[in-house]
């Protein structure tokens, strides 16, 4: 067996990820950790300056409820939330998650995140919700708060970097701890803990992406979330929710940049290529999934589908008129000077839109000599990601807080401690947590903030150190190295390292994983429709997939992260597939179809949560009730 | 490519235990070959082009080469990064040249203070309001939803 250090380390409180929600986690737990005298460790598996989804910038803030100037009520923002998911939301989490967002934003000012400001001083919005930021240090100025609470902690915090965390550690029903490796030196993890905030980011590239040579990894979240989160939860035998509800964005094309800016801020129109407006010829549409297609702003995912119907009639591409909508702008500007001059500063904010969160799309457009004023460009809907925080939902099915809940959401929706999963002592923020969409950047680190307030509750209620199992810590450790050990027990047995009759490598065990979910499961290349048999045939590829994956192998610490990645991607392609088929009709057209029930119906106007049990290895689906608190 | 490095401009971070673009990339590409001294991007079809590297490497030699699978080739983008802005520098296929600089932090680096000022519930470990609130919400309470109103 490969020869690595097994390194033993007791906490408190875990923190898992180093992303938007564990950086929130960070700072709250650090204050009430220190009031309790407890200890907090932070393990990441990149360096925290830039990692999670944030890594590269974004030009926008998207929750900010603002409800300090009462521009909107926590009602305005559950409504909005429950009728972009078309009416599948949890009101307890997203109410809890907007009523703390704003002084999540009023932190990321004061640490020094600029948000642009308005003659007045007020924030300039880019929509109701969305403020605009110069936001390509976001990442850096978030993480930097929460790395100074951990150091403030003295020898009670920690902060691991470069650490990949693959499995939970149980004790009975309760966490107690994760075990992981180091992807720098020869190193396996044992962490043990008294309660574990889960924020390990959604997942990328469960989904053949439309790009699939070298522009494989530009995939629009980027390509490290690889399902971190999903595979812990489950793995821990927690119950999941809304795993059937991925998000497609639909963006600028092949380089995904945001198309928020010029549909809100620049109010700009798409049409097809013929110059019509589909969201205006497809109106009738909508009346089919009524009553969420009559509401605005008009669900993302109704959006998605009336293009998606153009691109089907052969009617694409579809286009961004950035010319039209620059020109309208520059033009009511007033006299030709102050057109020219607001041109000027629209075509820098278009720049910058990019420059801070796509880089990809700026290099695009100005390879394509592209000049948005002059000339329209291509919007695509991309391929299907698993994102709870966005415009998708799924996650851990998380209790809400206790003040939240009335008579009835009190025995469907609570069970001791906000955002804990149904695991004791795991707690889930961000894309680990279901249910609770459009919380963005900013509702994930509230989010974060308010777990980790809960998980130190829990601990100082729940104060004793869960048994660990060490015999079984062991055994993870011989099964999470086990791919190094194939390699080099198998690799004399052919001339080339990556094709071997013996092994298989991560890579093409992704492709091969997505060839699955994009032909059988509603990806890119079957329109997003998908049913039974189809679905039927990808569990039966995926069960073999299964048995495979004890034959990935790695050359080096690099690839066994890969490995395991994609061991993560399997698990969320499998509850995703099963879910699916368990919600027999179609709720959200723009985001998949099943052709055999594509009318939406009364009776799944319900939560579909899935759970595996990790002693049977069984999964069972079941169905939880949508209460409304407005 | 899509990161890729510039040999006669890389020194290997010479005198540092690794690389600066092995310390930030946040999908683990970076690696340094030790036998010539080059930091190299081992997996450039997994690369985002997030341009981390390329913000952080000491001697500006780590570029970005749009993906060749889409991207029409000749368009160059290039980031100054200080501690206060960021300055692009965006070259087209057909030679023409744009800049623009913005602000990337109003603070100090490092001075990030978690509570940012607000010292409202420094204890109360059973309330709603997390710790600074509600004064970091700019409220008197934190708010609850009308139907559960008492």
């Amino acid at each position: 067996m490969a020869n690595f250090q097994t390194v033993e380390l007791t906490t408190d409180l875990l923190i898992l990820g180093g992303g938007m929600s564990a950086c929130g986690a960070a700072v709250e737990a650090a204050h009430w950790a220190k009031l309790n005298n407890l200890k907090v460790t932070l393990v990441d598996k990149a360096a925290m300056d830039r990692s999670g989804a944030v890594a590269m910038g974004l030009s926008a803030i998207n929750q900010y409820v603002g409800l300090k100037d009462g521009e909107n009520t926590l009602e305005d923002y559950v409504n909005y939330v429950k009728q972009d998911l078309m009416g599948i939301a949890r009101d307890d989490l997203v109410a809890n998650i907007a009523r703390h967002v704003d002084s999540t934003v009023h932190l990321y000012e004061k640490w020094g995140l600029p948000i642009w400001k308005d003659e007045k001083g007020g924030y300039v919005h880019e929509g109701r919700w969305q403020l605009m930021i110069n936001g390509e240090s976001y990442k850096v100025v978030v993480a930097e708060a929460a790395k100074n609470a951990i150091t403030g902690l003295g020898d009670k915090g920690e902060i691991y970097e470069r650490v990949f965390i693959v499995e939970p550690l149980l004790d009975g029903d309760r966490i107690a701890g994760a075990v992981g490796f180091s992807v720098r030196e020869e190193k396996f993890y044992i962490f043990k803990a008294k309660a574990v905030i889960v924020c390990m980011g959604g997942a990328v590239h469960v989904f053949r992406p439309r790009s699939t040579g070298e522009g494989l990894g530009r995939a629009w979240y980027p390509p490290w979330n690889s399902g971190s989160s999903a595979y812990f939860t489950m793995r821990a035998g927690a119950e999941m929710t809304c795993q059937e509800v991925r998000f497609i964005p639909v963006r600028f094309k092949d380089g995904y940049g945001p198309v928020g800016a010029w549909f809100l801020l620049f109010k700009s129109r798409a049409t097809n290529a013929f110059g019509g407006d589909y969201m205006v010829e497809r109106k009738s549409e909508l009346e089919k999934w009524k009553p969420y297609g009559l509401v605005k702003p008009i669900p993302a995912n109704l959006r998605n589908w009336l293009g998606m119907m153009d691109q089907m009639e052969g009617k694409g591409p579809i286009y961004m008129r950035t010319e039209e909508a620059i020109q309208k702008i520059a033009s009511s500007a007033g006299d030709e000077k102050a057109a020219k001059k607001k041109l000027k500063e629209l075509e820098s904010e278009a720049w910058e839109d990019f420059l801070d969160m796509t880089i990809s799309q700026a290099i695009l457009w100005a390879a394509s000599n592209v000049s948005p004023e002059e000339k329209s460009s291509e919007i695509t809907a991309a391929e299907p990601y698993f994102i709870g925080s966005h415009s998708g939902a799924s996650g851990a099915w998380v209790s809400g807080p206790a003040d939240l809940q009335n008579d009835q959401s009190r025995k469907e929706y609570f069970w001791g401690y906000g955002h804990m999963s149904t695991i004791k002592g795991m707690f889930c923020a961000g894309d680990a947590s279901g249910a609770s969409s459009h919380k963005f950047s900013s509702g994930s680190h509230a989010e974060g903030r308010i777990a980790a307030k809960e998980a130190v509750r829990f601990i100082v209620e729940n104060n004793s150190q869960p048994k660990v199992d060490m015999a079984k810590a062991e055994e993870l450790k011989k099964i999470i190295l086990r791919p190094l050990d194939l390699f080099q027990e198998n690799k004399s047995k052919s001339s080339d390292p990556n094709i071997n009759p013996n092994f298989i490598k991560p890579k093409m065990f992704m492709f091969r994983l997505q060839k699955i979910m994009d032909e059988y499961s509603a990806g890119v290349s079957a329109q997003f429709a998908t049913n039974k048999p189809s679905l039927e045939r990808a569990l039966e590829l995926l069960g073999w997939l299964k048995e495979d994956s004890d034959k990935l192998a790695a050359e080096d610490l690099h690839e066994l992260m890969r490995c395991w990645e994609n061991v993560q991607r399997m698990w969320q392609a499998e509850v995703h597939v099963r879910t699916i088929l368990f919600r027999e009709e179609t709720r959200w057209p723009g985001y998949y179809r099943r052709t055999d029930f594509p009318e939406m119906k009364d009776e799944w106007k319900v939560f579909a949560n899935a759970k595996w049990d990790p002693k049977s290895g069984a999964w069972t689906m079941l169905k939880r009730p949508v209460i409304s608190l407005i | 490519m899509p990161s890729f490095v510039i040999p006669e401009k890389c020194d290997g971070c010479k005198a540092l235990d690794k690389t600066a673009c092995q310390y930030i990339c946040p999908n683990d590409l970076m690696v340094l070959n030790k036998d010539i001294m080059k930091a190299y991007n081992r997996e450039p079809d997994m690369c985002w082009e997030c341009y981390n590297c390329v913000k952080i490497c000491p001697t500006q030699a780590i570029e970005v080469r749009g993906y060749a699978d889409f991207v029409p080739m000749g368009a160059q983008v290039t980031p100054m990064r200080s501690t206060d802005s960021i300055m692009w520098t965006v070259k087209f296929r057909n030679g023409s040249l744009k800049r623009f600089k913005f602000p990337i932090r109003t603070t100090p680096e490092g001075s990030a203070a978690p509570d940012g000022g607000w010292k409202s519930n420094q204890g109360d470990l059973k309330s709603a309001a997390l710790w600074g609130e509600p004064a970091a919400l700019g409220l008197n309470e934190v708010p609850t939803l009308k139907s559960l109103k008492k």
